[in-house]
């Protein structure tokens, strides 16, 4: 696509959660907002706009990023998935039973970013160990937990 | 069936860890406007004049016009012209305009509100306000305040002063061994809840005023609404929506940004949301009170506490707030767990030109045992005794009085609190250990320390608070046998929903799953009063209890159940009772416990109905290089009565540490002119997984008699200890006294090399 014209929308095509979608937007968009505004995939957060927090975390071709930094034109081909394509229809992912076991979420605002990161941090290492998994998580905030239970969630899931 | 002392699961925890929990930005309706606001550019100053501008033409001619009639605009003018209320925000001095009118008094203070469909031409339109002042003197500090340097609130800057009296400690001084004085200061910090503030509104003279917010305290922001808009209490509905983190930031401040979406929606007729962005929510709303303490200490050479003199002061920033209630909390937490027979403490609110500060968790408690901790291993040092020992002389005991004179009628055992504390973190070997190594002729540039502190947190509200909030909660059966309890109590994180549920299941013997706490919705739920002050699983706790035994009573009565049920009798007996008579609802009303004597004129008297007790350890290494101190490891043990839901009450106490270990080492408000420089996550830092040491969490339970099951508050209690246990360990570690924070490693520096 041309993305010399800021003004004018164009097509992006990409999938979504395994799904095709034709996005009508401005390039310059952030793709946050095109998920939780024209997408309605809620699920991911705005903590900060700044790719501090990682509350909007999604995964880019399995690589996992800040999506308030990435305007949309980027994203054309690439293959997307956010936390609501996390668990199957009626399976949770092991990285969610474990937060809700182990109380790896409280207010909820950082979870799915922080699920995301614990998801990517097990598909890249099976058995992280404790620094590992603090460095894994570093760049997603949360404010509520102290992180301890955060920890303890990532290792109960790396037991199922 | 026994689920309270369970980690049962957390209520909502599927929605959340999905995706699928609905915080306020994730909802949207059919022509809603977005909304934002102008805000003050300087400190003080008299509005001379506003201005809606169009961008200049540039070269490109690539600019958009600014169609400034498809705005909706609201200014203080608005709320006269459209006959609605009062442009106050009702809380305690109601000084506090929903949009300044004339004067501003702060940076960062609404003048304009401006809503739109398009939000990125919102924007624009946002930077072309312009607003002009008449520039008015401005002070910046506290102690600028108290000198009066200028008179910008009242007759003499002060929002509230109070004065505790316990015997006299003037005549004690002369015959004191000792006499010690310190002076501590802590200083702003943001809540940085991951969720920004946020509301949206829908609003007209006929079907009233409608909210949908982030919010801890839906009747607040339900008060305020009645005053701004002069409507009758029906006419106003506030509903709390998922909350992503509140920690007090979310106490007062909704009642403004409810306001302010409401205002634009009465105007435009169509519903607005607004939402803050990052940088918005930390320059424009509140934060933790900065705060000053002076201690006086008289000791006599068995190391026996015999008087002591405090002064505490708290910069309110520009508006009162609820900055009364926060001095309130410092002030009875000042003396610490300590018996002392003589004791004095001064304390006053004072006005600065700053952004109001407010609630955040600990509500000046945090402010004033840090500076009593602190203080007290000084006191220590003084008389030649470890700070341990020192303490142990002093710890009040059941029978003796506090600073208020509230006799300690429950079993407390700080004592073992130390004990349990110290064999956990192996402080003894430790402190051996560390002065070995930082003593030896080639000390390492790391020096390793170690400190605690030890401190107690009131639950529920002070003194006759609980009394006048007279908190109801319902619970409702529906025909199928489920139970749904009825309170404005949110869920914020803290577990509300699940806490309540376990104890409501645990009072009927039933199962947890029959039990659903309803969203706080003023038009369905009694005012169980606000969610702050540690009072939600004690106080509230315990009217859900009453509420639900009441469902039970009635159907017993009602001859449709017996004494003996199973579970799905239960559930018959309440499809029976609707069928026959209709709704099946019971409320229980808040009554004090038996003895509770508060005399709000002397500040004497039962402060809290009870304390949680706490001795927190933290090891601590400084780099001599850099100059950063870190926290290598915590232990908190604490007396929290019984633990209703212990993987809940970790997650508190966790949470809590990691934000006091912030607040000492990490979050530093940058001020220039009364604005905060650094609001942006990048340059204001919060601990993340990597800075936060292992934090051991121990609960010791002595079950409370007036809690539910025994439970008493929790919540804010960790944020207390942390600060003054690190700077101890500094301390420890380094030899060098640091007395104030956040402790920046500029600082540390400024102070070791000054000692070199
Ligand atoms: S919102 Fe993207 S990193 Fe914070
Ligand atoms: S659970 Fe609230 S920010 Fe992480």
């Amino acid at each position: 696509m041309d993305t010399q014209d800021i003004y004018t929308k164009s097509t992006v095509r990409c999938t979504v959660n395994g799904e095709s979608k034709a996005l009508h937007v401005y390039p310059m968009e952030r793709l946050l907002d095109v998920l939780r505004e024209q997408l309605r995939l809620t699920g991911t957060k705005e903590g900060c706009g700044e790719g501090e927090c990682g509350a909007c975390s999604v995964m880019i071709d399995g690589q996992i990023v800040n999506s308030c930094l990435v305007p949309v034109a980027q994203v054309e081909g690439a293959s997307i998935q956010t936390i609501e394509g996390i668990a199957t229809e009626d399976q949770l992912h092991a990285v969610q039973q474990a937060f809700i076991e182990c109380g790896g979420a409280q207010c909820g605002i950082c979870t799915p970013g922080m699920v995301l990161a614990a998801v990517d941090l097990l598909a890249k290492n099976s058995h992280p160990s404790e620094s590992e998994i603090r460095n894994g998580l570093a760049g997603n905030l949360c404010r509520c937990t102290g992180y301890m239970k955060i920890f303890e969630s990532v290792v109960r899931a790396c037991e199922k | 069936m026994n689920l309270v002392g369970k980690p049962i699961p957390r209520k909502e925890g599927r929605k959340k860890v999905t995706g699928q929990a609905l915080y306020v930005d994730d909802l949207s309706f059919p022509g809603m406007l977005h909304g934002v606001t102008v805000r003050s550019s300087v400190p003080r100053g008299r509005i001379k004049n506003i201005s809606f501008d169009q961008p200049p033409a540039t070269a490109g001619g690539s600019d958009r016009n600014i169609p400034w009639n498809e705005f909706t605009i609201v200014t203080a003018k608005d709320i006269r012209d459209l006959k609605l209320g009062e442009n106050y925000v009702a809380l305690i001095l109601n000084d506090q305009p929903y949009l300044a009118d004339e004067v501003v008094n702060h940076p960062e203070e609404a003048i304009v509100l401006l809503a739109h469909p398009d939000k990125y031409l919102l924007e624009e339109a946002r930077r072309h306000v312009s607003i002009e002042y008449e520039e008015l003197p401005a002070i910046f500090s506290l102690h600028d305040s108290l000198a009066q340097k200028e008179i910008i609130w009242g007759d003499d800057n002060v929002f509230k002063k109070f004065l505790v009296d316990k015997g006299n400690v003037d005549d004690v001084w002369a015959k004191a061994d000792f006499i010690v004085e310190g002076e501590y200061e802590t200083g702003a910090q943001e809540q940085l809840y991951i969720e920004n503030n946020g509301a949206i509104a829908l609003a007209n003279p006929n079907d009233g005023v409608t909210v949908w917010g982030s919010m801890q305290c839906p009747y607040y922001v339900h008060k305020a609404l009645i005053k701004l808009f002069g409507l009758p209490e029906e006419k106003i509905r506030v509903i709390q929506t998922e909350t992503g983190g509140g920690f007090g930031g979310k106490e007062e401040y909704p009642s403004m940004i409810a306001g302010h979406a409401a205002l634009l929606a009465w105007k435009s007729g169509l519903p607005v949301k607004m939402i803050y962005d990052r940088a918005e929510d930390m320059v424009a709303t509140t934060k933790r009170h900065p705060s000053r303490t002076l201690h006086k200490t008289a000791v006599n050479k068995d190391g026996k506490l015999l008087a002591m003199e405090i002064d505490f002061v708290i910069d309110g920033g520009a508006y009162c707030t609820l900055s009364p209630v926060v001095l309130s909390r410092g002030t009875i937490h000042a003396a610490g767990p300590y018996f002392c027979p003589d004791v004095r403490i001064k304390s006053t609110a004072v006005a600065t030109n700053l952004p109001p500060h407010g609630a955040f968790r600990g509500f000046g408690a945090p402010q004033s045992i840090f500076a009593l901790e602190r203080h007290l291993d000084k006191v220590a040092k003084t008389v030649g005794l470890t700070p341990e020992e020192f303490r142990r002389r002093n710890f009040i005991h059941e029978g003796e009085t506090t600073a208020t004179n509230q006799t300690i009628r429950e079993k407390v055992d700080m004592d073992g609190l130390l004990n349990r504390a110290f064999e956990l973190s192996d402080y003894h070997a430790k402190r051996e250990r560390f002065a070995r190594e930082n003593g030896s002729d080639r000390p390492s540039r790391i020096r390793k320390g170690i400190g605690f502190a030890s401190f107690m947190h009131g639950a529920g509200f002070t003194g006759s608070g609980e009394v006048y909030l007279q908190s109801v909660v319902g619970a409702e059966a529906t025909p199928e046998g489920l139970i749904r309890i009825l309170a404005a109590s949110t869920e914020i994180g803290q577990g509300t929903n699940t806490i309540f549920a376990q104890i409501a299941a645990d009072a009927l013997g039933l199962g947890y799953d029959l039990f659903e706490v309803a969203q706080p919705d003023t038009a369905q739920v009694p005012n169980s009063g606000p969610t702050v002050a540690s009072r939600t699983c004690m106080i509230v706790g315990k009217l859900v209890e009453s509420a639900v035994v009441g469902l039970k009573q009635t159907l017993l009565g009602s001859g449709l159940l017996k004494d003996q049920y199973t579970q799905a009798e239960f559930q018959r007996a309440c499809g029976d009772y609707i069928e026959k008579f209709g709704r099946l609802q019971s409320f229980s009303k808040y009554q004090p416990p038996p003895n509770i004597l508060w005399d709000d004129e002397k500040y004497q008297g039962d402060a809290y109905g009870a304390f949680a007790w706490a001795v927190y350890v933290a090891e601590v290494s400084v780099d001599l290089l850099t100059y950063e101190a870190h926290v290598d490891d915590f232990v908190a043990v604490q007396e929290v009565g019984r633990v209703i839901n212990p993987v809940l009450a970790a997650g508190q106490i966790e949470g809590g540490i990691a934000q006091a270990i912030g607040m000492t080492l990490y979050e530093n408000v940058v001020w220039e002119n009364g604005r905060m420089k650094n609001g942006q996550m990048t340059n204001y830092i919060m601990p993340t997984a990597a800075d936060i040491p292992p934090i051991r969490v121990y609960f010791e339970e002595n079950p409370y008699a007036y809690g539910p099951d025994g439970a008493k508050g929790i919540g804010e209690l960790p944020m207390d200890g942390p600060a003054p246990a690190i700077l101890n360990a500094i301390e420890n570690a380094t030899g060098e006294s640091f007395n104030q924070i956040p402790l920046m490693p500029e600082k540390m520096m400024e102070d070791l090399v000054g000692q070199g």
